[in-house]
């Protein structure tokens, strides 16, 4: 049993000075910029919630805000399941098992930036894999510079590609940690691969795919340069996902008020979809 | 071969094709690139490596990289040995709260915090240095790092350190010497975590350096967009990135698996 014992805040110490120097400074900076406003030469008027109000009401940060939850969504309802799948059919024992791994896990270690250029490269009409392939060969007409649908499937692809894995590692995780025994018992009952998996198999996972769920759902919701080097955002606004949206305000027009009260609107909508989550995930447990 | 192996061998097919798009692209010159499709380099040509290797802001690009990855991993689980050590063996005032707060800022949006990050490191005369990009990727690999090295730690039984304090072991050798040594798949398991995230990471990477210190991703950009359209030397570029994370993953494939799944939730 842990032991109570005050003095291991000494321990904490370097940790809470560290990311409180990273995390609450710039925070603060964020939350300064949000309620006022400036017109250059460093000389800020206090605003109050105007720039929140404003931020709310834009039609342009909806519709970014609605591009990304369709986009999170889309990814949450691909990935998990063909983690799950691939997961459970990977072998448990033997030499293929780290080579499985290893190639697996080969797209997650791939700067972002590189990730962008790999798919833009592979998707290119004419010139790309993928593009040739599909306009060429099957003759499906596929742009994905020009088509805002075509855009929409190769960014969504390009994640499925990038993080499924981290699904599969996980639930590999939780599945090669299921004794032998149970599989026994169930053979003797004769239970169906179906039963197996929802009785066994699907509960000794559960821990994993919490943490798998939660990581997708952060990760895929803050997603920025991927697409940004893979489409900047178009054809049009069509892949403007939030964080392209935001980066565009505040790096690009150095709109530094707006760009403020989005990323705490932001933050905030991050946070409180994560609390959700794991309250809804980890309910049972509780009772 | 059974049928369920099949649909592994699919999934890792379509891994494969992207990447092996990208190194085949390498091989070629630009010229075979544009001219139009072959699915194998025509004209094999080693031209796009060699300019990588004796460009110095091609090869400065990765060295930089290297190196804020690795400072940024050793500060990382160091600071959080001690920090994951309290958390798994002692019961503190906060500590649930502190822990939370930790984690949350694995969920903040780097597109947040680039422009501030910038001001802080520019006013403390860090900006475009190694120190200012691993320090600034400790905000998400510290609770990472604290997370999983908890996860490890709570499977060593307590009976360990009371036994070292029988024994007379002062706790800094207690921990360097015995304690350490029952972690160390802990331990590669968070350096691998922390080398990667801060490794593909490029928005605050890019956002905190400007000459000095610039990384492998800043240097691909910039090319991309002031000389031409070379896709083959992109490719090549990009290629060399994917060696450095195949190298350190071979070392944790047993582990890796298991990295995220002691973590608690």
């Amino acid at each position: 049993m842990r032991t109570e014992n005050q003095r291991a805040w000494f321990f904490v110490l370097p940790v809470l000075a560290l990311v409180a120097f990273n995390a609450l400074v710039p925070m603060m900076t964020v939350v300064n910029y949000s309620v006022q406003e400036t017109f250059g030469n460093n000389q800020f008027f206090w605003e109050g919630l105007g720039w929140f109000e404003q931020i709310l009401r834009s039609d342009r940060f909806q519709a970014a805000l609605g591009r990304q939850f369709l986009f999170t969504f889309m990814i949450l309802i691909i990935e998990v399941p063909l983690g799950i799948i691939v997961a459970l059919s990977m072998p448990r024992k033997g030499f293929w098992v780290p080579v499985c791994l290893v190639l697996m896990a080969l797209p997650m270690l791939i700067p972002w930036n590189v990730v962008g250029s790999m798919w833009n490269i592979f998707t290119l009409p004419k010139i790309g894999l993928l593009g040739y392939f599909l306009n060429d060969v099957l003759g499906i007409n596929y742009d994905m510079t020009q088509q805002p649908l075509s855009a929409w499937i190769t960014v969504i692809v390009m994640d499925v590609w990038h993080w499924t894995s981290l699904v599969v590692l996980l639930c590999y995780a939780g599945l090669v940690s299921i004794p032998d025994a149970y599989y026994q018992a169930a053979k003797i009952d004769g239970a169906s691969p179906w039963s197996v998996f929802r009785y066994i198999q699907l509960p000794k996972m559960k821990t994993v795919l919490t943490i798998a769920i939660l990581l997708r759902f952060m990760d895929s919701f803050n997603i920025y340069t991927e697409p940004f080097v893979l489409t900047g955002g178009g054809p049009g606004n069509s892949t403007t996902l939030l964080s392209i949206d935001l980066v565009k305000i505040a790096l690009g027009q150095f709109d530094l008020g707006p760009a403020a009260a989005m990323s705490l609107i932001y933050f905030a909508i991050t946070l409180l979809v994560s609390w959700l989550f794991y309250t809804l995930m980890t309910k049972d447990d509780a009772e | 071969m059974k049928k369920r192996s099949l649909i592994p061998i699919l999934y890792i097919a379509f891994l494969m094709l992207p990447i092996y798009w990208l190194v085949a692209m390498s091989f070629k010159t630009t010229n075979e690139i544009l001219s139009g499709f072959s699915l194998f380099p025509q004209t094999f040509t080693l031209e796009n490596y060699i300019t990588i290797f004796t460009d110095p802001t091609w090869y400065w690009g990765y060295i930089n990289s290297i190196t804020y990855v690795t400072l940024n991993t050793v500060l990382s689980v160091c600071v959080a040995l001690p920090a994951a050590y309290a958390f798994s063996r002692y019961r503190f005032l906060g500590d649930k709260q502190l822990f939370f707060w930790l984690l949350t800022n694995r969920m903040a949006p780097a597109a947040v915090f680039a422009l501030p990050f910038f001001q802080l490191y520019s006013s403390i005369g860090l900006f475009d240095t190694y120190l200012a990009v691993a320090l600034a990727h400790t905000l998400f690999n510290v609770p990472l790092a604290v997370w999983i090295l908890e996860g490890f730690m709570r499977g060593i039984p307590k009976e360990l350190d009371e036994t070292a304090y029988v024994d007379g072991y002062s706790f800094p050798r207690f921990f360097v010497t015995i304690f350490l040594p029952n972690i160390k798949a802990g331990v590669g398991v968070a350096a691998f975590f922390c080398f990667m995230f801060s490794w593909v990471e490029m928005l605050l990477a890019k956002t905190l350096t400007a000459v000095e210190a610039k990384p492998i991703a800043a240097v691909m950009t910039r090319t991309a967009s002031s000389a031409g359209y070379e896709l083959g030397l992109l490719a090549a570029a990009g290629t060399l990135t994917i060696i450095p994370g195949a190298i350190v993953i071979w070392f944790v494939r047993n582990y890796i698996a298991r990295g995220f799944a002691m973590g608690r939730v």
